[in-house]
C-alpha cells in the first residue's frame, strides 16, 4: 500500500514542479493586477475584473480549450513564442504549469487584493514625507504590509494548480512522464480494471498535500498578520 | 525661519483662497474643523497639488504652479506628524525612528539626540503595537525629526489622545520648540494647546485667513471669532521676578505690570507664559480697596465689542500690554465704559492655574507673521 510505483512518483514530483512554477510565475503579475484593481478607478476596471475572474466561473474545459486556441502549436500567441522564443507550451509540462497558473490566478489575485484594500495609505503617505520615493515606498512599506494576503493568494494558488485537472488534460492531454499529474494520472487508473488500490493511495496523498498546504498558508498568514496587527 | 504660504482653488469640496506668512518660531493653524487647515499642511508637505499654489521656505521654493515647480514629497525634507501617528506596524520603534534618517543620508540629528529629547530609550525595541497614544505620538514626533527636516508639520498631534496624555506631551513639543532650532507649523481647534505653543497664529476660516499675527495680539483680539469659543484671553509673557516663601506665590515681571500667581516649579528669571482668560478679569472705575484680589493693573479702555447676548468683550491697555474682559452688558452701561476710559483691571491670583502658565518661548518672541494679500 505504502510502496509507491516509478510512474506514481514521476505524477508526485511532476504536480509539485508544475504547481510550484504556476505560482512563482504568476506571482509578479497577480501583486500587480491586485494593486490596479484594489487601488485604481479607471474606464474597463470591470472589464479586468471579470476577466481574473472567467476561470474561476468559466467550465475548465472550456478553460482549456481556450489555451489550446491561443497557446497551441498553431495559436495565436503559441506560434509566436514557439518562433521567437522557442517557448513551446502544447503537450509539454509548461502548458500543465500555465494552465494551473490561469486557473489559480483569481484566487491569488483576490486574497491579495483583500490585503491592498485593507492597508492605511496614509502610511505610503508617511513614508514619502520622510524621504522614500515610490519604488522605495512599495518595497519597504507597501509590501512588507501586504505579505499575508500574498502568500496566502500564493498557497491557494498553489493548492489549486495541484488539483488542477480539467483545463489541464483539455489543454496538454494525460502523457505519462511529460504532463501526467496527480489527478490526471488518478483519472486514469480509474478508467482501468484493477487501478481502484493504487487511485485511493494517490487520493490519500494529493489531500495530504492540498491540507498540509492550507495549514501552512492559515499559519503563516497569522503569523505575519499578527506581527502586523500589534499597533 | 520663514514660511511663505499662498494657495487658492477648490479642494474636494472646500474653496481654499489662502495667503499667510511667517516668520514665527511655531505657527499656529487655528480655526473651527472643516476650515481647511490640514488642507493647508498637505499643501506644504506636496501630497495635495492645488490648481494654484506657491510655497516656499526658508526661501527655498518647493511648490509654484505658476512657474511649474512642484518639489515631489520625498525630496521636500518636511517632517509631518500626523494626527493619528501613522507608525509603521511591521517596524519596531527604532525602525520606524531611523526611517527617515536612513533616506536623509544619516546627516542631522543623531537617534541618541533624538531619544533623548522626546525621553524614547527606553522604548527602542518595542513593537509600536505596544505604545500608549502619547508614545505613539512621540515617536511620531522623534521619527520626523531625524528625517533632517527644514520645516515640521504637527496635524492635530494631540487631539485624539485624553487630557493626561496631552498632558504628557506638552512638555516635549514646547521642548522642540525651544531646542530644535526649526520653525514649526502647528495645526488645532483648540485654544488652549495654540495659547500654550504658539509664538504666532493664522486664524483659518472656511478656507480663508481671517487674521495673522504673533500670538499675544491675536489671541485678545476681541473682534475675531476666537472671541466666541467661549475662552478668549490675553497672553502675558513675562519673567519670574520673585518666589514668596510665605506667601507661596510667585511674582512675574510683565509688560501689564507685576503679577502674583500660585508658586511655579520654574527658577527665578525663568521666562513664562501666562494666559489671562477674559472671563477671569473684573473692571472697577476706581483704584478697589479693601480687596481680597492681589493683582490691580491701572489701564485704559481700548474697545468695546459686539455684544452677544447679555455678554460683551472689551479690550483694555495696561501698560504694555493687551488684555481682554468679559463683562455682561449692565456692567458695562453702569460703570459707563467707552473707549479712553481709565480703569482699573482686576484679577485674583487664584485664576492662574497651571493650565494658564507655562514656559514661554526663549528668546525673540515678537515674531512676524502676516496674513499676505
Amino acid at each position: 500500500m505504502l510502496t509507491l510505483t516509478p510512474e506514481e512518483l514521476t505524477a508526485i514530483g511532476l504536480s509539485l514542479k508544475v504547481a510550484s512554477w504556476a505560482m512563482l510565475a504568476s506571482l509578479p503579475l497577480a501583486v500587480a493586477v491586485a494593486l490596479v484593481l484594489g487601488r485604481c478607478r479607471f474606464f474597463g476596471r470591470a472589464i479586468l475584473n471579470a476577466l481574473v475572474l472567467l476561470p474561476l466561473v468559466l467550465p475548465p474545459v472550456v478553460t482549456g480549450y481556450g489555451l489550446l486556441l491561443l497557446f497551441g502549436r498553431n495559436g495565436l500567441i503559441g506560434h509566436w513564442l514557439a518562433e521567437n522564443l522557442g517557448l513551446v507550451f502544447a503537450f509539454r509540462w509548461t502548458g500543465a504549469a500555465l494552465a494551473a497558473a490561469v486557473m489559480g490566478f483569481p484566487l491569488m489575485v483576490r486574497a491579495i487584493q483583500l490585503s491592498v484594500e485593507g492597508l492605511d495609505r496614509g502610511l505610503e503617505q508617511a513614508a514619502s514625507t520622510l524621504g522614500a520615493n515610490r519604488f522605495l515606498v512599495f518595497l519597504t512599506v507597501t509590501l512588507p504590509l501586504i505579505a499575508p494576503g500574498i502568500i496566502a493568494g500564493a498557497i491557494l494558488c498553489f493548492a489549486r494548480a495541484m488539483g488542477e485537472f480539467g483545463a489541464t488534460i483539455t489543454f496538454v492531454s494525460n502523457i505519462p512522464g511529460e504532463t501526467q499529474t496527480l489527478p490526471t494520472l488518478i483519472y486514469s487508473l480509474t478508467q482501468v480494471p484493477g487501478g481502484d488500490a493504487a487511485a485511493l493511495r494517490l487520493t490519500l496523498i494529493s489531500v495530504t498535500i492540498s491540507l498540509t498546504a492550507l495549514f501552512a498558508s492559515e499559519a503563516v498568514a497569522r503569523h505575519i498578520g499578527e506581527r502586523v496587527k500589534r499597533q | 525661519m520663514s514660511i511663505a504660504f499662498q494657495a487658492k482653488g477648490m479642494i474636494g469640496d472646500l474653496t481654499l483662497d489662502i495667503a499667510f506668512q511667517s516668520e514665527g518660531r511655531l505657527t499656529a493653524l487655528f480655526g473651527p474643523s472643516g476650515a481647511g487647515k490640514s488642507t493647508i499642511v498637505n499643501i506644504i508637505a506636496g501630497l495635495l497639488r492645488p490648481k494654484q499654489a506657491k510655497v516656499t521656505v526658508d526661501g527655498t521654493v518647493l511648490t509654484d504652479t505658476a512657474a511649474g515647480i512642484g518639489v515631489p514629497t520625498h525630496k521636500r525634507r518636511i517632517g509631518y506628524v500626523f494626527q493619528e501617528a501613522r507608525l509603521f506596524p511591521h517596524l519596531s520603534v527604532k525602525g520606524n525612528l531611523l526611517y527617515g534618517r536612513f533616506f536623509s543620508g544619516g546627516d542631522g540629528r543623531s537617534l541618541e539626540e533624538v531619544t533623548a529629547l522626546l525621553g524614547l530609550d527606553h522604548l527602542l525595541d518595542r513593537g509600536v503595537g505596544r505604545l500608549s497614544g502619547g508614545e505613539r505620538q512621540r515617536v511620531a514626533i522623534g521619527r520626523a525629526l531625524l528625517a533632517a527636516p527644514r520645516l515640521l508639520l504637527l496635524d492635530e498631534p494631540l487631539s485624539s489622545l485624553d487630557e493626561a496624555r496631552k498632558q504628557e506631551v506638552m512638555p516635549y513639543l514646547e521642548r522642540i520648540r525651544d531646542e530644535a532650532g526649526l520653525p514649526i507649523v502647528y495645526v488645532s481647534h483648540s485654544i488652549a494647546e495654540v495659547a500654550r505653543l504658539a509664538t504666532s497664529v493664522v486664524l483659518v476660516e472656511r478656507g480663508h485667513v481671517l487674521a495673522a499675527g504673533p500670538a499675544s495680539e491675536i489671541l485678545s483680539r476681541i473682534d475675531l471669532a476666537v472671541a466666541e469659543e467661549a475662552e478668549t484671553g490675553a497672553l502675558v509673557e513675562g519673567r519670574i521676578a520673585a518666589h514668596e516663601a510665605e506667601t507661596g506665590l510667585t511674582v512675574l515681571e510683565t509688560p501689564a505690570g507685576d503679577l502674583r500667581v500660585p508658586r511655579l516649579n520654574r527658577p527665578q528669571g525663568a521666562s513664562v507664559r501666562a494666559r489671562i482668560r477674559a472671563r477671569d478679569v473684573m473692571i472697577a472705575t476706581k483704584k478697589p480697596q479693601g480687596l481680597s484680589a492681589l493683582n490691580i493693573l491701572p489701564g485704559t479702555v481700548t474697545e468695546i465689542g459686539q455684544p452677544h447676548g447679555p455678554v460683551i468683550e472689551i479690550a483694555l491697555q495696561c501698560g504694555e500690554a493687551r488684555l481682554v474682559a468679559r463683562l455682561t452688558r449692565h456692567s458695562v452701561d453702569a460703570l459707563g465704559l467707552k473707549p479712553g476710559r481709565k480703569i482699573y483691571a482686576v484679577v485674583k491670583s487664584i485664576a492662574f492655574d497651571p493650565e494658564a502658565t507655562t514656559g514661554a518661548p526663549d528668546g525673540k518672541t515678537a515674531a512676524k507673521t502676516a496674513a499676505a494679500s
